[in-house]
């Protein structure tokens, strides 16, 4: 079970390697494994390439910050705990708007999402009463040890990816991701079969959205001060999308390989380029040769060759199985 | 008989042009019915908008004694009345007994179950067998020949347990063996019960298939009638060849 084994391992990690700046890197990666994971749900699976992503995660980052400011309960482990009820808030919010974006498809989708994105950077500019403006907010660090304080966040971090991967592994062999992947091939025809694809794709951009603020939340709580351009930031969104990318969009460890590989990259380049933001250099070269080498994705590609490996060592007769004689007729 | 489905003054305008217009027409219950007409005659357009895939500007549709006001083809689909396209279309990415299943009208409850449950994997394969595709029921759709994509989105819509099938074009760009196959499963099906709605080029093939046949000009129909009669019917010619 291959599950079984990394999370086993992402487990032990902290453990393991307990220098804190170590853990900081690996809940960063696994903070981009959960949000590239939830992204496929919806860009991978339905083909809706969605740019606002990071929207949701600010929503769900201020939604954590506001409960302490305003409403405050309790401190160190509590917070964990409210943050299933964040992600069902955040998908909730996600329904209406969900509903009207979704109404439109392929680029013009991309953009109403990455103007939603904007949109909510501008009200946590204005909502001066709940957001602090662009002072922002500030969260009270918990009491954990000095020595361990990451791990909790670690270990919170791990929960979302699990948890998004978990929904991710259920939905592409069920029947709502046979219907999803119908719609990311022709949507006007799974239309007209029956399919009720609003619905199918608001389910998946709702869940997807909902696990984003979730781990919005956490990242809240663990920076523990949040303003508009940090919490939502293109960023977020480009980053998760980029190792959707990377790894293969659709299929179900994609993603988090991306992030895998990704991730620790970009903290080395930021490291040995400085504070300077050359790193983003670094982001675009790598997407460029996404395109160029792997324009599907590390998976999938190898997956291809693979396959083409396999074909090759067999017997030509059962390769040319895929073109069968009877009815067959040359397009 | 009565009438399956019936369309009442349906009308589009694309611009200035009536691609549609005023057009009504039955199609009664257990015939293979055919639309045929010049090209930019409004076949293919009067099946869009029937299907809801186009709103009309004006007209009602009422299948199986049910209005539609504002057609929805996933509403329609799941009612009994479904279509193929000019261009065939399937789910390339997915394996045939996919695209077969995923054409199985679900309730919402059932949205989480495996994809390919027994029960689908069954019924999929059954028809899969009919049509001379149960070798490839593990392929990709996108591997298929143009004439095999045909016969699978033949297929697919059947899984809906339609009453009324409309087939655009079932016999464009296939050989003559092909077409073969598509009328026999034509004829297998309609004497099982199902009523069809063709548009159709090969002439040969409308004649010795449909009755009756619904001419369609400049957006409207201009003659209903057997085979025999609307071949030798003036106005029919006149449409075709031009005055």
């Amino acid at each position: 079970m291959r599950a079984a084994v990394v999370f086993g391992a992402l487990t032990a990690f902290p453990f393991v390697f307990s220098a804190q700046w170590v853990v900081n890197i690996a809940l960063f990666t696994l903070m981009y494994a959960g949000l590239a994971t939830s992204w496929n749900l919806l860009g991978g699976f339905s083909g809706y390439l969605s740019l606002g992503h990071a929207a949701f995660f600010g929503i769900g980052a201020y939604a954590m910050a506001i409960r302490f400011t305003h409403v405050g309960i309790g401190a160190g482990y509590k917070p964990f705990l409210v943050l299933p009820l964040v992600g069902l808030a955040v998908a909730v919010v996600s329904l209406p708007i969900g509903w009207i974006a979704l109404r439109v498809r392929a680029a013009t989708f991309a953009i109403v999402t990455l103007t939603l994105l904007f949109v909510v950077q501008q009200l946590a500019f204005n909502l001066h009463h709940l957001t602090g403006g662009s002072q922002g907010l500030s969260i009270t660090p918990p009491p954990f040890p000095a020595n361990t304080f990451d791990n909790p966040f670690y270990f919170a971090m791990e929960g979302a990816f699990a948890l998004a991967l978990l929904i991710c592994w259920w939905v592409r062999d069920s029947k709502l991701g046979l219907m999803l992947f119908a719609i990311r091939d022709d949507e006007d025809r799974a239309q007209g079969i029956g399919v009720r694809t609003t619905g199918v794709k608001l389910i998946a951009f709702a869940v997807s959205v909902g696990l984003t603020g979730m781990i919005g939340a956490i990242w809240a709580y663990y920076i523990g001060f949040i303003y508009p351009q940090f919490a939502v930031d293109p960023l977020v969104t480009i980053g998760a999308v980029l190792m959707t990318f990377l790894g293969g969009k659709g299929t179900l460890w994609g993603p988090a390989l991306g992030a895998f590989i990704l991730v620790p990259l970009q903290q080395y380049l930021a490291y040995r380029l400085g504070a300077s933001e050359l790193y983003l250099l670094g982001y675009a070269a790598v997407f460029l040769l996404i395109m160029l080498l792997l324009p599907r994705g590390i998976i999938p590609s190898l997956k291809d060759r693979l396959a083409r490996r396999q074909a090759a060592s067999s017997p030509p007769g059962a390769v040319s199985g895929a073109v069968p004689t009877t009815g067959g007729v040359p397009a | 008989m009565s009438a399956l489905l019936s369309v009442e003054g349906l009308r589009k305008h694309f611009g200035g042009v009536a691609a549609v217009d005023d057009c009504s027409l039955e199609v009664r219950e257990g015939t293979i019915t055919a639309l045929i007409g010049p090209n930019g005659s409004g076949k293919t357009t009067a099946f869009n908008l029937i299907t809801g895939y186009l709103h009309a500007d004006a007209g009602r549709v009422s299948f199986a004694g049910h209005d539609f006001t504002r057609p929805d083809p996933t509403r329609l689909y799941r009612a009994g009345l479904t279509r193929t396209f000019q261009q065939s279309r399937v789910f390339p990415q997915l394996t045939l007994l996919e695209n077969l299943t995923v054409a199985i009208s679900q309730p919402w409850r059932t949205l989480l179950r495996r994809a390919l449950g027994r029960e689908d994997r069954e019924r999929s394969r059954e028809l899969l067998e009919e049509f001379g595709l149960a070798r490839l029921a593990d392929s990709k759709a996108g591997d298929l020949s143009f004439g095999q994509r045909k016969l699978l989105e033949f297929a697919t819509v059947l899984m809906g347990r339609p009453q009324l099938v409309l087939l655009d074009e079932p016999t464009a760009g296939v050989n003559p063996v092909m077409v073969e196959r598509m009328e026999q499963h034509v004829r297998e099906l309609h004497a099982r019960g199902l009523t069809f709605l063709i548009v159709e080029h090969d002439m040969n093939l409308v004649m010795r298939l449909c009755d009756p046949v619904i001419v369609l000009d400049r957006g409207r129909p201009i003659k209903q009638g057997a085979p025999a009669e609307v071949q030798q019917d003036a106005a029919v010619l006149d449409a075709y060849l031009g005055s």
